[in-house]
């Protein structure tokens, strides 16, 4: 029974990336270029001079491997923080990282601070917001040396309206343009024109997929509580500890590249929950996978539905996600960390 | 196998246990008994090492416990405790997570020898029969064998049952105890259990450790323990211990406040 669970688990995750590479290659064949699905190959494999060959591999193909790290970063924070918690509710903003990241983006544009630094002023500023907010929330949850993981989460959402009020008093007396800028980082976009950042997103998602890999099994003990864990010899302090800094990294990186992307983290996981069971030895893959591709389907939605204009693609993560969400947890009651 | 010595452990609220020493040997079963709150619990997460020791320390096979890993106590101590929370498990899968303090570094997926050893526990409890039964969906008495299945899949020395029989009719609670002792008999376990039911505790363990208000009151056989002197002392309650016709192990009955003033007044109508 067990090796028929583990063998249906695989071919599960099989199917998953199978489908994800599916919706990779759409992602890269659709769009307003008018770039004929027949002719991809033949330009893929020719000289990459021609305008149809920029477009994929210069325009196209770096906002899907963005997908692909953001929505797998997004969605594995999720997991782990739900599985940490144990409270179904639980996302990766819920720590208040994209508040704090909001904050610091905001706080740039309106300091005009691209001025002084350039194209990576955003991302670096979004960064040290989630940073400071991240050490506010920790040290606020940490007495005597333990992490009081309702503490964390009452922190974290507290910080995180302190922030967005922050943001509405800093728009409030913006300029029109800047207002502009801000509502644009806030939404959240794919679109990131500096292929190094792309790059920098997709190895801290890779790296953290890895990290967490290591603590699969002590995410599969802490489901039955801490104590629990702990009587089955996970070190629950080191362990909330180090997830907690991997979650942080990989959200505070696809924060600060591409945004306030909302639903991701939430959706994704519930959703490989009602295929995979809280077995976090292959939760973690599946959220990872299909966290990327759910986002990189949002994104192509996005740019094709009203083309050749755009569409947040949080929008698209909203709708598409929470009419998923609701249709499959209407058919299947138990939820995880439900109690 | 365990000693506690001159241990002292509190919590942030202030309720403290205080120069607790025990010896627990190899193959036996103590039970730990007291009123409410007296610690009972506090003294079983303080020998796991949930709680640490402020005083004095906790020996497991002359190891001192407070240097060694959680992994490395979680090899040699199992817990039985009512505080696991619903995780949407199957029991087969529940009791495998039992198999992971033995697991390898970088070891991820269990043995086959893993899956061998979680089926004769779940064969050896008989909780066999509902393995692919989510933990939540089965009854109570059917959820203490697949906690004890789980326990045992850790092929402790030292297994630590925090009321095990509690929520269970006579049924399971006999069923529970008599596993408890067929294990002890069988393979040598050695058990420290809190139990709630004086009975219970002074029919099927060999030494009794009875704590009151965060301290050791006694410690010593059932017949030593369960004396009607001790028990009223401890409990604030008149009681009377008579012994079980079959086992001559005391047994305790409660003497409630109207059958107190009946006697009362039928001794006053004594000449």
């Amino acid at each position: 029974m067990m090796q028929k669970r583990l063998v249906r688990n695989i071919i599960w995750l099989v199917v998953l990336c199978v489908i994800s590479f599916g919706v990779g290659v759409i992602a890269l064949c659709v769009g307003s270029g008018g770039i004929m699905l027949k002719d991809i190959p033949s330009i893929l494999f020719s000289a990459g001079d021609s305008a149809a060959y920029s477009i994929l591999i210069d325009i196209r193909l770096p906002r899907i491997l963005l997908g692909f790290g953001v929505g797998g970063a997004l969605s594995l924070a999720g997991v782990i923080l739900q599985a940490m918690f144990r409270n179904p509710l639980v996302e990766p903003y819920t720590l208040g990282i994209s508040g704090g990241a909001a904050l610091g983006a905001c706080l740039a544009i309106v300091l005009n601070l691209a001025a002084l630094c350039g194209a990576w002023c955003l991302p670096v500023s979004g960064f040290l917001g989630a940073c400071v907010v991240i050490m506010a929330v920790y040290f606020l949850a940490v007495r005597k040396h333990a992490m009081n993981t309702r503490d964390l989460l009452l922190a974290g959402v507290m910080i995180s309206f302190i922030c967005s009020s922050l943001v509405m008093l800093v728009m409030a007396v913006s300029r029109a343009e800047e207002l502009h800028g801000i509502i644009f980082w806030i939404m959240g976009s794919l679109e990131e024109p500096d292929i190094l950042l792309v790059r920098i997103a997709l190895v801290v998602a890779v790296l953290s997929l890895a990290a967490s890999y290591f603590f699969c099994l002590d995410l599969n003990a802490l489901t039955l509580g801490e104590e629990e864990a702990a009587h089955l010899g996970v070190s629950v302090e080191n362990t909330k500890r180090m997830l907690f800094l991997i979650t942080c990294v990989a959200t505070g990186f696809s924060v600060s590249v591409a945004g306030v992307i909302g639903f991701v983290g939430l959706v994704v996981p519930h959703v490989m929950r009602l295929s995979f069971g809280n077995d976090h030895r292959f939760l973690l893959v599946a959220s990872w996978v299909g966290g990327g591709a759910f986002l990189v389907l949002c994104d192509t939605v996005a740019r094709i539905i009203i083309s050749p204009l755009e569409l947040p693609v949080g929008v698209i993560t909203g709708i598409l996600g929470g009419g998923v969400f609701i249709y499959v947890v209407g058919r299947k009651p138990a939820m995880a960390g439900d109690r | 196998m365990l000693e506690i010595r001159n241990l002292t452990c509190s919590y942030d609220s202030g309720f403290a246990i205080r120069n607790i020493n025990l010896t627990v040997e190899q193959g036996e079963i103590v039970g730990i008994i007291g009123p409410n709150g007296c610690g009972k619990t506090t003294l079983l997460r303080a020998i796991t090492g949930i709680l640490k020791p402020q005083q004095g320390s906790v020996l497991l096979e002359k190891q001192d416990m407070a240097r060694m890993s959680a992994r490395d106590i979680a090899r040699k101590i199992a817990v039985v405790s009512q505080n696991s929370e619903p995780a949407f498990l199957s029991v087969e899968e529940f009791v495998l997570l039992g198999r992971i303090p033995h697991f390898r570094k970088y070891q991820f997926f269990e043995s086959k020898e893993d899956r061998e050893i979680a089926l004769e526990a779940m064969t050896l409890t008989d909780s066999l029969r509902f393995k692919d039964h989510p933990v939540e969906c089965i009854s109570g008495g059917e959820q203490q064998l697949a906690l004890f299945a789980r326990a045992l899949a850790q092929r402790p020395k030292l297994m630590l049952l925090d009321e095990p029989t509690a929520h269970l009719d006579i049924t399971h609670q006999s069923g529970m105890l008599d596993l408890v002792r067929k294990f002890n008999r069988k393979f040598g376990l050695t058990v420290l259990l809190v139990l709630h039911d004086l009975n219970l505790a002074a029919e099927y363990c060999h030494r009794l450790v009875l704590l009151n208000e965060g301290s050791i009151r006694k410690v010593g056989t059932p017949d030593e323990v369960i004396d009607y002197k001790i028990i009223e002392e401890v409990f604030k309650t008149v009681v009377v211990v008579e012994k079980n016709p079959l086992s001559s192990k005391p047994f305790v009955m409660i003497v409630s406040e109207e059958m107190q003033e009946k006697s009362r007044t039928y001794k006053k109508a004594l000449p």
